[in-house]
């Protein structure tokens, strides 16, 4: 049996937003803590996609930190069975992940020259015009600044530069998000293209449903830090176990069938500092009950395959027989 | 027709530059009617939000309405002075733009900024000002107004700061609301709140609103009317249905092909080669025939201009491109 390239155990984050010591004495007010990532775990095979989707605030990015070492994880495990050189990120914002002051040439070889420093400045040249060939921009580009480019060829670059250290594993952070939909086209073909030839995985952070589910392999939808329900991408659409991917489902916008006369859910994500108790989605929750405002539901493997943490999902518990 | 409420006619609006005039908006001509939802859909830089901004009368200099009209009920609006067009902006015309945050002013209690603007366009006391503020609080959707009211614009979430906007514009009850990615900031389920709310008030009210943004699903969920713009110029208008369903433009057809499905496995998505021209590059004839793979010689020469509803396209207007 093949080993998942990576391995997240109960990780955790948590970021003191506590007031100025001062303000804490005088005003008598506690510390406070927010609980970005709580105790999230996942699995990812070699050449696959997992994408991480939920709204603003969910910990989807704080993850992506975690996993690349920007942030130390407060608890938990992350095991990345390959080697840590192999791994690199992408980045959503084009204009603010590239050094404006830079030639592109040097940009995209900065990782080869930070992995291998023997290689020689001939070897570096022909591999960043071979790279900038392979994002589909011309190695006459090298020579030029970032500024000189569009936001989709920007990230080109962007991708170009993780390319160059032959990574294996890739985080990208709503790589699209920032870019007009018909340019996002040519960059998920891209980076599906890519995938395809070189065998690379993909851990794909998004917001945006239909993004995630033309990328991914197998689909982890995030709320206030949890993951909620984790399902192979056809599954997920074809049968949303939680009622929150239902809920988000329900409500993005879709060109095919518009729902023009919906009654679109009531309700806004809790601020991550004081969540809900239990279940912290039980506020919105049409299937809600008492359980749900006292236990925390968990992913259990007698409930659909430890694909949904949710005690409405696991007692079958439908929407029409609530009232 | 006496029910349309914003009549746009052969727009252009230009920005002189030491490097010649730029065409931001060139020649676009559309209409709204009284309750009617006219989604602008475009990608960067293709002229959208300057066409709010033109009929706002809120360009920046140097950026001028060089030609055409804009009538409001019939008022020409365009040749008023920045002094007259200060009573319509806001008493006539409502705006809501993306950035919640920058459109209130952090340092009053939005109550205070809802009374100030509903005293600035009525003759209303200030006690009789508060309980309309209240009414527009309800209106929106916001709960618990009563003490909401003093509370100030950070004390809001992100879609309950958009509410407050949209009861900011609609104060003086305009006949007009341009909404400028009014729900681009914000999450999809709030995102699904706020355009419902939209349609509400277009619908109780009358209100004839432009929907400005760059989304084709949320004009294909709320408006009436859709409006795609490319370079500067119309490329198609229609019903929301008939273009989104059968576009007949090979620009909004390729747009639409390069959206990822909800419902459809796609192995790869539509791509639409190359990517808009600047505004000081814009080829000779259709702006769009470069990326277009139907282009012929007339494409090349001459620009395709259509009255009324239907695509600005040598193939579609008249079924060839010789």
């Amino acid at each position: 049996m093949t080993r998942p390239i990576l391995e997240v155990d109960a990780l955790e984050r948590r970021f003191d937003v506590s007031a100025p010591w001062l303000n804490r004495v005088l005003e008598r007010k506690p510390r406070r803590t927010l609980r970005a990532v709580d105790g999230v775990d996942f699995d990812i095979m070699p050449g696959q996609t997992l994408a991480l989707v939920g709204e603003s605030g969910c910990g989807k990015s704080t993850i992506a930190k975690l996993v690349t070492g920007l942030h130390a994880p407060s608890g938990g495990k992350i095991r990345f069975n390959g080697d840590p050189e192999k791994m690199q990120m992408i980045f959503q914002d084009p204009f603010a992940s590239l050094n404006p002051r830079w030639r592109v040439g040097r940009i995209v070889a900065e990782p080869l020259r930070t992995l291998h420093p023997e290689t020689p400045d001939a070897q570096v040249t022909a591999r960043v015009e071979e790279l900038l060939r392979t994002v589909g921009l011309s190695g006459a580009d090298a020579a030029k600044f970032p500024h000189e480019f569009s936001g989709g060829q920007r990230q080109r670059i962007s991708i170009a530069r993780a390319l160059a250290g032959e990574p294996e594993f890739l985080v990208c952070d709503e790589p699209t998000s920032a870019l007009d939909v018909s340019v996002q086209a040519q960059v998920l073909n891209l980076m599906k293209k890519l995938q395809r030839e070189m065998g690379l995985t993909y851990l794909f952070i998004s917001h945006d449903l239909s993004v995630v589910r033309h990328m991914a392999d197998v689909i982890a939808v995030m709320y206030l830090g949890r993951i909620v329900e984790i399902q192979p991408t056809g599954d997920l659409f074809a049968n949303p176990l939680h009622p929150y991917t239902r809920m988000l489902l329900d409500t993005i916008p879709d060109l095919e069938s518009p729902k023009r006369d919906r009654a679109p859910m009531g309700g806004e994500v809790p601020s991550p500092v004081s969540p809900p108790s239990g279940c912290s989605f039980h506020p919105r929750c049409p299937l809600a009950f008492d359980r749900c405002k006292r236990e925390r539901p968990q992913r259990e493997v007698h409930v659909h395959d430890r694909r949904v943490a949710c005690f409405a999902a696991a007692e079958d518990r439908q929407e029409s027989a609530h009232v | 027709m006496t029910d349309t409420v914003l009549d746009v006619r052969n727009l252009r609006v230009e920005f002189p530059t030491r490097r010649g005039v730029l065409t931001a908006v060139d020649d676009i001509s559309l209409t709204i009617g009284k309750g009617e939802i006219l989604g602008v859909v475009g990608e960067s830089g293709a002229g959208k939000s300057m066409t709010g901004m033109a009929i706002l009368g809120l360009l920046e200099p140097p950026g001028r309405i060089a030609s055409g009209e804009i009538r409001l009920s019939g008022d020409r609006i365009d040749t008023l002075t920045e002094h007259q067009m200060q009573s319509v902006r806001g008493r006539r015309i409502g705006a809501i733009f993306q950035d919640p945050l920058t459109s209130l002013n952090p340092l009053f209690k939005v109550g205070d900024q809802l009374v100030e603007t509903i005293r600035l366009h009525s003759t209303l006391t200030r006690t009789q000002a508060r309980t309309r503020a209240l009414d527009l609080m309800r209106e929106v959707g916001i709960p618990a107004v009563e003490e909401r009211i003093d509370n100030y614009p950070h004390q809001f979430s992100g879609g309950m700061r958009q509410r407050i906007v949209i009861a900011l514009a609609l104060c003086a009850e305009p006949e007009l609301i341009i909404a400028d990615e009014p729900t681009t900031a914000l999450d999809v389920s709030i995102q699904a709140q706020i355009t419902a709310l939209l349609k509400r008030l277009c619908r109780d009210r009358g209100t004839a609103v432009m929907l400005v943004t760059h989304d084709m699903g949320v004009i294909a969920e709320t408006a009436d009317r859709v409006a795609v713009m490319y370079a500067g110029r119309l490329a198609e208008l229609g019903n929301v249905e008939d273009v989104v369903r059968r576009p007949q433009h090979p620009y909004t057809a390729g747009l639409m092909g390069s959206i990822p499905s909800l419902r459809k496995d796609m192995h790869e998505l539509q791509m639409i080669p190359g990517s808009m021209p600047r505004l000081g590059a814009i080829p000779s004839g259709c702006a769009f025939n470069p990326r277009c793979p139907q282009a012929g010689p007339k494409c090349r020469r001459d620009i395709p201009r259509s009255d009324g509803p239907g695509a600005a396209c040598w193939l579609a207007l008249t079924g060839e491109t010789a």
